[in-house]
């Protein structure tokens, strides 16, 4: 499964970059699609326009470190390595899905790559990274956690209680902010009283401003604050400027949103640029789109192939198997 | 055999389950270098250190989904909620990430990881400090409650719950932390799921957990001397409850009685009658009948606290209405 493999921005590394994104952005497209078509059942969040985030982090970050995720998770766990196989089964509720079809799309999860989990539950995530953290440390294991949150779970109280735990533990966990401007249908500036930077100064966690549509700045900061982490500081946060192009799920009518938001600047288009710059002929771009392409397409037919998910299997994972059964 | 007090039970069940897996640490609010409100955790920090004693901050919340993803990554946390009521900010990380961990991501992972948490009244501690909030754990599946009511089933369970693979909240009695049993120098450790019977008899099955359990002692101590015999059934462990060990007690004495501290409406005692009145609908002899506390908040006054409380008293009148005896002799 091709990932992202810690490619280095300035000499030519754009490339593993540049697919990354590409495999996001087309696995989303398509998850779109399938939505629209009845496949995919359920609710879908869609993180078009923030690849740059996932792809940029997960660069600086190895199989073993963990990550925490959100509802909006597609992009994350596909950085992070989930099999393209076991991601699409799930999504379409299949059996041969990565969570068995009892997760889809908002609690997709893949252990064996450090993916602790989409959450249906928006800040949820950030207590169950820094825990995992508190493990690295115990354990000596030398890795990091990765928190993901968006802007609008800034007002949930475990993100300041993690925040305050995080840094009085001084544990090896990253905080990154999505800060996409939106929280569901109302501008995070409505929901949020403070500034981020002067807000986490306050914990005494250093935070680091970034374009989060540039996945080479991603990739930069990301690998500072990594470096900070690793060294045993304490957490750093990220934050990611960057677009939420799409509704807040899929079929919302947006109603609430204008089109004054500014052009919408592509990380993709924004990657683009740079290879060109590089001198990266248009027919190579095009290429590993079609590979990606192809990937994706096998995965989907694949998923379609897979029996529907099973009723037995998830009745008998709601306890580990004991010599005494399960609870009646 | 020596005096052992529920506490220092519980103490010796953290203390011999740290030595012998160096994976479970324990974390709670003034836990570490205070021991702990009730002084549970007294003399841990010395022994295993802060990195795996760890006194948090006042953010339950928190401390719960860090448990979780603690156990995520191969830790075996067992955490203390001060008061059960505060298991109230609990909520999230125990039913929405807990409880369904193991279940939504298809089986990948256990979550090892246990709540302990004193409920309870009797200590005029008033409506935010006395709950039995055990009922809602229950309705949760994915999670597991225990509840013990003596010093040795204290050590037994709490050291079964930390060796549990799944979430486990175990349930402590505030009255009971400083009350003392005669106890086994070797203590054992308890499965979960299983029942005690803690005294046999004839005529009726009382079915109780916790401090209840002296409750229905106390009743059936009183009933011999009429000469009615009572059974005591010590459930334990509250979800999975010990449904075969209830029935086969019901299938002797045919009338069945339920107990507990916790709210009757929509409690414990709702489901385990609810269930007998099925599986075992051909085997009562009588109504099943329930003890628990009255449909509002725990009283703070001493007066009113003690007739909140179930009493003995009732658990024998209870006993007499399953017997169909109710009117025959003052409760
Ligand atoms: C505890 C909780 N409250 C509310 C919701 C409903 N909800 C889902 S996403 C969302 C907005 C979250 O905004 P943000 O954190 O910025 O993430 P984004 O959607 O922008 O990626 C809300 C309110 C929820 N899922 N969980
Ligand atoms: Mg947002």
């Amino acid at each position: 499964m091709a990932k992202a493999q810690k490619p280095t921005s300035n000499h030519g590394g754009l490339l593993p970059f540049y697919e990354a994104l590409q495999l996001i952005r087309q696995c989303e497209e398509r998850l779109g699609q399938l939505f629209a078509d009845g496949e995919v059942p359920g609710f879908i969040h869609l993180g078009i326009g923030q690849e740059a985030v996932s792809v940029g982090v997960m660069s600086v970050l190895g199989t073993q470190d963990t990550i925490a995720s959100t509802h909006r998770g597609h992009g994350h766990a596909l950085a992070k390595g989930i099999p393209l196989d076991g991601f699409f089964a799930e999504l379409l509720a299949r059996a041969d899905g990565v969570c068995g079809g009892r997760g889809g799309s908002m609690h997709v999860a893949d252990m064996r790559v450090g993916m602790l989990g989409a959450n249906g539950i928006v800040g949820a995530g950030v207590p169950i990274a820094l825990g995992s953290a508190l493990a690295h440390r115990n354990r000596g294991t030398g890795h990091i956690a990765v928190s993901f949150f968006g802007d609008g779970a800034l007002a949930e109280g475990v993100l300041h209680e993690s925040f305050n735990m995080a840094a009085l533990w001084k544990l090896p966990v990253l905080f990154v902010c999505e800060a996409n401007g939106w929280s569901e249908f109302s501008p995070s500036a409505r929901q949020i009283a403070f500034d981020l930077e002067a807000w986490s100064a306050a914990y005494g966690v250093p935070c680091v401003g970034v374009d989060g549509n540039d996945v080479v700045a991603v990739a930069e900061a990301a690998e500072k604050a990594v470096a900070l982490v690793r060294g045993g500081t304490g957490p750093v946060l990220l934050e990611c400027r960057t677009t939420r192009v799409r509704g807040h799920f899929e079929g919302d009518a947006q109603k609430y949103r204008t089109a004054d938001e500014g052009d919408a600047r592509d990380p993709i288009a924004i990657a683009e640029a740079r290879l060109r710059a590089q001198g990266i002929a248009e027919s190579e771009l095009a290429a590993i789109a079609d590979e990606v392409r192809a990937r994706i397409d096998a995965a989907v037919t694949k998923a379609r192939a897979s029996g529907p998910a099973s009723f037995a299997a998830a009745r008998a994972d709601v306890y580990t198997p004991l010599v005494l059964g399960e609870a009646c | 055999m020596a005096d052992l007090r529920y506490g220092a039970a519980l103490n010796r069940a953290l203390a011999d389950a740290m030595a012998e897996d160096g994976d479970v640490i324990v974390m709670g609010e003034d836990i570490a270098g205070a021991g702990g409100s009730f002084g549970v955790t007294r003399g841990l920090l010395d022994r295993f250190g802060a990195g795996r004693v760890i006194d948090t901050p006042i953010s339950e919340a928190t401390i719960a989904g860090a448990a979780v993803g603690a156990a995520m990554g191969g830790l075996k946390p067992v955490f203390e909620i001060m008061f059960m009521d505060f298991a109230t900010l609990t909520m999230d990380a125990m039913v929405n990430q807990a409880a369904k961990a193991r279940f939504m991501f298809g089986g990948q992972c256990s979550l090892p990881i246990v709540l302990r948490t004193p409920h309870g009244g009797g200590l005029s501690a008033g409506p935010q400090h006395s709950q039995c909030l055990e009922a809602w754990f229950a309705h949760v599946p994915g999670l597991k409650v225990v509840c013990p009511s003596d010093a040795a089933s204290a050590y037994g369970l709490l050291r079964g719950a930390i060796a549990d693979p799944d979430p486990v909240v175990f349930v402590e009695h505030k009255g009971l932390y400083a009350r003392k049993w005669d106890a086994p120098d070797d203590l054992a450790v308890l499965p979960l799921g299983q029942a005690a019977v803690l005294r046999d008899g004839r005529d009726a099955t009382v079915v109780c957990y916790g401090a209840a359990v002296h409750l229905a002692l106390a009743a059936a101590d009183g009933l011999a001397a009429e000469g009615t015999s009572v059974e005591v059934i010590d459930l334990r462990t509250i979800q999975p409850w010990d449904e075969a060990t209830v029935l086969a007690s019901l299938a002797r004495t045919h009338r069945l009685v339920i107990v507990h501290e916790a709210v009757e409406a929509f409690g414990v005692g709702a489901e385990i009658a609810a269930r007998m009145a099925d599986v075992g609908f051909d085997e009562l002899d009588g109504p099943i009948v329930r003890v628990g506390a009255p449909f509002m908040p725990v009283p703070f006054a001493k007066g009113l606290e003690a007739a909140y409380q179930p009493s003995a008293a009732q658990v024998v009148a209870a006993i007499r209405k399953a017997m169909g005896r109710e009117f025959s002799q003052e409760a």
